[in-house]
């Protein structure tokens, strides 16, 4: 008697968890689907080759495109990336592999803390250090703030991953007569380099979309940049100035300029996420 | 006739096995403040196997892995005592070459995420062991041929290692390990994680192997010690009890200790 009733009790509880917990995905996947849909359904709409190969137009001309904010862009990310990311994981291999001790906590204490201040701060930062003894904005500066805005994020999520590495993978490596650093270079960071690469993609991701701290280094630019050294457009900053306007022709160009950005990102994982599917070796 | 670790090794002989490759004299381990090992003195013999037997926790492994220093990866670990290969102090020679004279394989298959033919070239490419592409190949299909895998990997070099049976993963290892000819190979509990078949395979492997290279094994199965070891030592409680053939130990030993755990009724 009692067991049935056990037996109910426990298929109910059963029931009522595992709906929760699929209504509570489907809603955190509705709520990207929608943004998704959203900024596809706006941005698409008036995207055309132009937007890829011309510059802006002045105001009240129509047409015009955002190519000089796309390659400043990318320019901004690959600095961004240059900074940001062998610092962050040759910091984070430090802190996996030799990281004991007082040094270390107080490394990862300031990593932590540097994750949490605001973007607007690192432009405050490059502002200081580059634009004001400069006395004018450039990439350079730009890139700067975003790459050390990586920074906290590459260290972490590199430590995580090299950690992960299992310690029988160290020993074979050094029983077999490798050195501490051979090893860590030949099989550790080999073993975690999926789960590094896709911090760094997410990494990317994440600064691909910042505005603050671009809006006073690299600034914005209604021509092409030549070099790294002249303020430049940038997509999240187009958006945000186009946003803004009052004109619905600016609008919809920032709608896609948003769509855009996003497909930058997606196209820089899809193609990351191809090159390590090959010569993979996952566990069984 | 025996000789337990406890006593001073000088005073009574040794069971006689032919040329000591190893020997270890009044070895003490501790982790932290714990002692792991008293004392142990024991000689190992060249070409020869010798396994290491025991309850859990006896110091066994402990004892393995201080033959090629491999205690120095784990923090708070502390050795007193000297071991001498081929007449040298272990613990004054350079690491890595150590350890590539003395190879080891552990108690679960680690073979690196990388394919069947990377795992077994690793050795020989990071001590810079071969001049050309042609030299690693034959090196790699030798190593694998020594460990009876190159039948059934010749086919798939270049897949990853994971696609290995736990057995293939296993002999894998024991490939990677003999690729750098080592003189001594340690196994800890090669075949605890492996089936009854794969365990005569590696126990064949074991057998065939002994020409070449000296081994020690440490295994919680009494059966496998007396099937593959020419001699025997038994650990209780970080002590090494007594050491002697494996004849002796499991038809006649000198200690209680011993009769009662080779015969079952050990508590």
């Amino acid at each position: 008697m009692t067991g049935t009733l056990l037996l109910w009790r426990r298929k109910t509880v059963n029931f009522i968890m595992l709906t929760v917990t699929a209504l509570c995905t489907v809603l955190a996947a509705g709520v990207l689907v929608f943004i998704l849909g959203y900024l596809f359904i706006h941005g698409a709409a008036s995207l055309n080759w132009n937007f890829f190969t011309k510059l802006p137009t002045p105001v009240g001309e129509t047409g015009g495109g955002m190519a000089n904010a796309i390659v400043g862009s990318v320019k901004l990310l690959l600095i961004a990336a240059c900074v940001g990311i062998p610092i962050g994981f040759l910091a984070g291999v430090y802190l996996a592999e030799f990281g004991t001790g007082t040094f270390a906590f107080i490394v990862r204490y300031v990593t932590d803390l540097l994750n949490g201040v605001p973007s607007i701060v690192m432009g405050i930062f490059a502002y200081t250090i580059i634009v004001l003894p400069q006395k004018h904005f450039s990439t350079w500066a730009g890139g700067l703030a975003l790459g050390v805005m990586m920074i906290p994020i590459a260290v972490r999520s590199s430590e995580e991953f090299l950690r992960s590495v299992p310690i029988a993978l160290r020993e074979g490596a050094v029983a077999l007569g490798a050195s501490k650093a051979k090893s860590i270079f030949t099989v550790v960071i080999p073993a975690a380099k999926n789960g590094i690469l896709t911090g760094v993609m997410l990494n990317i991701a994440r600064v691909s979309g910042e505005t603050a701290p671009l809006l006073f280094t690299s600034f914005s630019n209604r021509y092409w940049s030549e070099g790294f050294n002249q303020p430049t457009a940038s997509l999240p900053v187009m958006i945000y100035t186009y946003a803004v306007a009052p004109y619905d022709d600016w609008h919809q160009q920032a709608w896609s300029a948003g769509f855009v950005l996003l497909t930058l990102v997606l196209g820089v994982n899809i193609i990351a996420r191809t090159v390590l599917a090959r010569n993979q070796h996952v566990a069984r | 006739m025996p000789v337990t670790g406890a006593e001073p090794p000088a005073e009574q002989p040794l069971p006689k096995g032919g040329a000591a490759k190893i020997s270890a004299t009044d070895l003490s381990f501790h982790y932290g403040s714990f002692k792991a090992l008293h004392g142990i003195s024991m000689e190992i013999y060249a070409n020869k196997v010798t396994a290491f037997i025991g309850p859990s926790g006896c110091g066994k492994s402990t004892f393995l892995r201080t033959l090629n220093r491999m205690h120095e990866t784990v923090r708070g670990a502390r050795v007193e005592g000297t071991i001498l290969l081929d007449g040298e102090n272990i613990f004054e020679q350079e690491v890595s070459n150590l350890r590539r004279r003395v190879g080891m394989v552990f108690q679960r298959s680690n073979p690196f995420p990388k394919s069947i033919f990377d795992n077994v070239a690793y050795g020989l490419r990071i001590n810079g062991m071969v001049r050309n592409r042609t030299e690693l190949r034959d090196r790699v299909e030798q190593s694998l041929r020594r460990a009876a895998l190159w039948d059934e990997v010749k086919e798939k070099l270049n897949q990853s290692a994971y696609g290995l049976s736990g057995g293939q993963q296993q002999r894998l290892c024991i490939a990677r390990g003999l690729a750098v000819n080592p003189e001594v190979l340690l196994l800890d509990e090669p075949c605890s994680a492996l089936d009854p078949i794969a365990t005569a395979k590696i126990e064949d492997l074991i057998f065939q192997l002994k020409d070449s290279c000296t081994i020690v094994i440490v295994t919680h199965s009494m059966q496998q010690a007396a099937r593959v070891a020419d001699f025997t030592g038994f650990f209780l409680l970080g002590r090494l009890i007594e050491f002697d053939s494996t004849t002796v130990i499991f038809k006649n030993p000198a200690k209680k200790e011993t009769e009662d755990y080779v015969t079952g009724r050990f508590g």
